[in-house]
């Protein structure tokens, strides 16, 4: 019989460990298919972050580490400086990167770095049971917000494509979603675009990926894809925030 | 004769670390090691090394991770706050079994305390520092020409044993100026091997993952046990002192650093006196010279710990010496640092008034 569709080569076969509706998965795949497809696999080193995808680590078919908690663009940093002819991307949750590590995401980006940034945004700690994220919007419920996030107590969210666009610095910033076939083969084109620029040696790339977490947000999973577009997509407006390829042309 | 020049002690800690073949350095301004990246950023600019002033200690000690677990020696510096902050950091990559090289220039705390010289962080150097089970190698240089030798020694001792290295000095060490003698041929980077851990692109070999965790049940246990095991090696082997008049002394004087210079002079104007005085001093902090402490308490009677702290290291001698001598104190915290004669003064105290 002949074999129509598998895993691609940038993946390892490891059983995955993500909640069924989750968006990991999607985001895994369309990484380790443009490992493939760039050719970069056998140079490539990630970094896995603290959350859900701390075992991102065994699910990518590349050389990978796995530092502490929001310090994925500093570690991204020593490595690429150490070794420049390898792709280097650092694959970070909302706590990950605009709680804990803001301060390391946010230099590194005004270095303009020349690494890519994968941030998953679903707008919760996910690893943790479901608290409060920058990222939870006004009103959502979490576990450390019964009540919904109250402004006047929690403040408002962080829009990190928006912060970062206050910087010079980064060369190509996105905001994508996994919960549609569309919004997918954007994901996609957004990654790929990421991932040339750092081969090209542009600088700093960052994609934020809206991504679903049915478990957390106590929706099934295609209550999740639907929140996503009725209600996430309208507080975090998709496409791109910055691409210096197109403003220097 | 090899090249000689007087240095500062921050610079002569950069020539040690280009000569030991690092060419990464990250780090964040602090005093009183400010020379040390000032000079850094000259001279890696000059050998085409890597010079990085981060934003946080936070992001330096996560660049050292990053570049060590490549495969590269790589170093920063920062002084007692600063070295707080990478606790965490250092925690992880010794978790992950991987090689770096921290310099703490210690100044006076607790809190953001003095930039004046101190001892003060003994505690966290030797005892682990950050969470978790764990140890690194600590080197204490009492010279400028020390602080030029001891990087290439602790790179390669934290090569040979995958495990972060600290050398900690002092202010008062790092801004002084003496005499540094370019004593070894510098290493080519280029000539040291690639180790088995570094990620460098899995081509032609098995992927590669650098990381300080395990949740499989019994797992992070066995990993634990297993650095056990190094750890004891590193204390069976490379426990390193100086010892000077140490056969027949009456009193011993165990200190390190700054404080071994200030009691040298003060077992030399004891001798002079007419007191048996010697003075061990420790060259490893951890692993601590227990041997040769554990040697000498067979046959002599007094020690003497000077530390520039509220008594830290006293507690390593009394653990070697098993109690069973007299072992006394003499501190000065927050950034005092003691002098000969009121080193004297308590050693005459100690062996029963003037002679």
């Amino acid at each position: 019989m002949k074999q129509l569709f598998g895993r691609p080569a940038g993946l390892t076969d490891i059983l995955q460990r993500y909640c069924p509706g989750c968006g990991h998965g999607v985001v895994h795949r369309i990484i380790g298919e443009l490992l493939v497809k760039l050719n970069i696999r056998e140079r490539t080193i990630g970094i896995a972050p603290v959350g859900c995808s701390v075992f991102a680590d065994e699910y990518f078919n590349c050389d990978m580490i796995q530092p502490p908690h929001g310090r994925g663009p500093a570690v991204s940093t020593g490595i690429k400086r150490s070794r420049p002819d390898c792709i280097v991307f650092s694959y970070q949750g909302d706590g990950d990167l605009a709680a804990i590590g803001t301060a390391e995401v946010v230099h590194a980006a005004a270095r303009n770095e020349n690494i890519t940034i994968i941030f998953i945004n679903n707008a919760i700690f996910g690893m943790t049971g479901g608290q409060l994220a920058p990222t939870t919007l006004p009103g959502m419920k979490s576990t450390t917000s019964v009540q919904g996030r109250d402004i006047k107590k929690q403040g408002y969210p962080i829009k990190v494509c928006e912060l970062l666009s206050g910087l010079d610095g980064p060369y190509y910033l996105a905001r994508t979603a996994v919960n549609a076939p569309k919004n997918i083969i954007n994901t996609e084109k957004a990654l790929k675009t990421a991932f040339t620029y750092q081969i090209e040696e542009k600088g700093f790339s960052m994609v934020e990926i809206l991504s679903m977490c049915p478990t957390n947000w106590g929706m099934t999973p295609v209550q999740s894809k639907k929140w996503i577009e009725n209600t996430m997509v309208k507080y975090y407006p998709l496409g791109e925030y910055r691409n210096r390829a197109k403003e220097e042309k | 004769m090899a090249e000689k020049k007087l240095m500062y002690g921050n610079h002569a800690i950069v020539e040690g670390v280009l000569a030991a073949g690092c060419r990464f350095f990250a780090g964040y301004p602090i005093t009183p090691q400010n020379e040390i990246p000032e000079f850094m950023s000259i001279r890696m600019n000059e050998i085409g090394g890597v010079f990085i002033q981060t934003e946080s200690e936070i992001a330096a000690i996560n660049m050292l991770f990053g570049a060590a677990a490549a495969g590269k020696r790589a170093m920063t510096s920062s002084s007692s706050p600063g070295i707080s902050l990478m606790q965490e950091g250092i925690s992880y990559i010794a978790g992950a079994d991987i090689p770096v090289l921290v310099v703490n220039v210690v100044r006076g705390g607790p809190g953001l305390g003095n930039i004046a010289p101190a001892q003060s962080d003994y505690f966290q150097a030797t005892k682990g520092g950050g969470h978790g089970d764990y140890f690194t190698i600590t080197l204490a240089p009492n010279s400028a020409q020390e602080l030029y030798e001891f990087p290439k020694i602790a790179f390669e001792l934290a090569e040979k044993y995958r495990n972060p290295a600290l050398i900690l000095a002092d202010g008062l060490l790092g801004q002084m100026m003496e005499p540094v003698e370019f004593s070894y041929k510098p290493i080519n980077p280029e000539t040291l091997p690639e180790p088995p851990y570094a990620l460098s692109g899995c081509k032609n070999r098995e992927r590669r993952i650098v990381r300080s965790y395990d949740l499989r049940p019994g797992k992070l246990e066995a990993w634990n046990w297993q650095r056990q095991k190094k750890y004891e090696q590193i204390v069976a082997n490379e426990q390193r002192f100086e010892a000077t008049a140490c056969d027949d002394a009456e009193l011993i004087i165990v200190a390190y650093g700054t404080c071994a210079r200030v009691c040298d002079a003060a077992a030399r104007m004891a001798r002079t006196k007419g007191y048996r005085v010697g003075l061990l001093r420790p060259i490893t902090l951890w692993p601590y010279p227990s041997k040769i402490l554990s040697a000498l308490s067979k046959k002599t009677e007094h020690f003497l710990v000077v530390e520039m702290n509220m008594g830290q290291m006293v507690d390593d001698v009394r653990l070697a010496t098993e109690c069973k001598k007299k072992v006394f104190f003499h501190g000065r915290p927050g950034g005092g640092v003691p002098t000969p004669p009121e080193v004297f003064g308590k050693i005459e105290t100690i062996l029963g008034g003037a002679r």
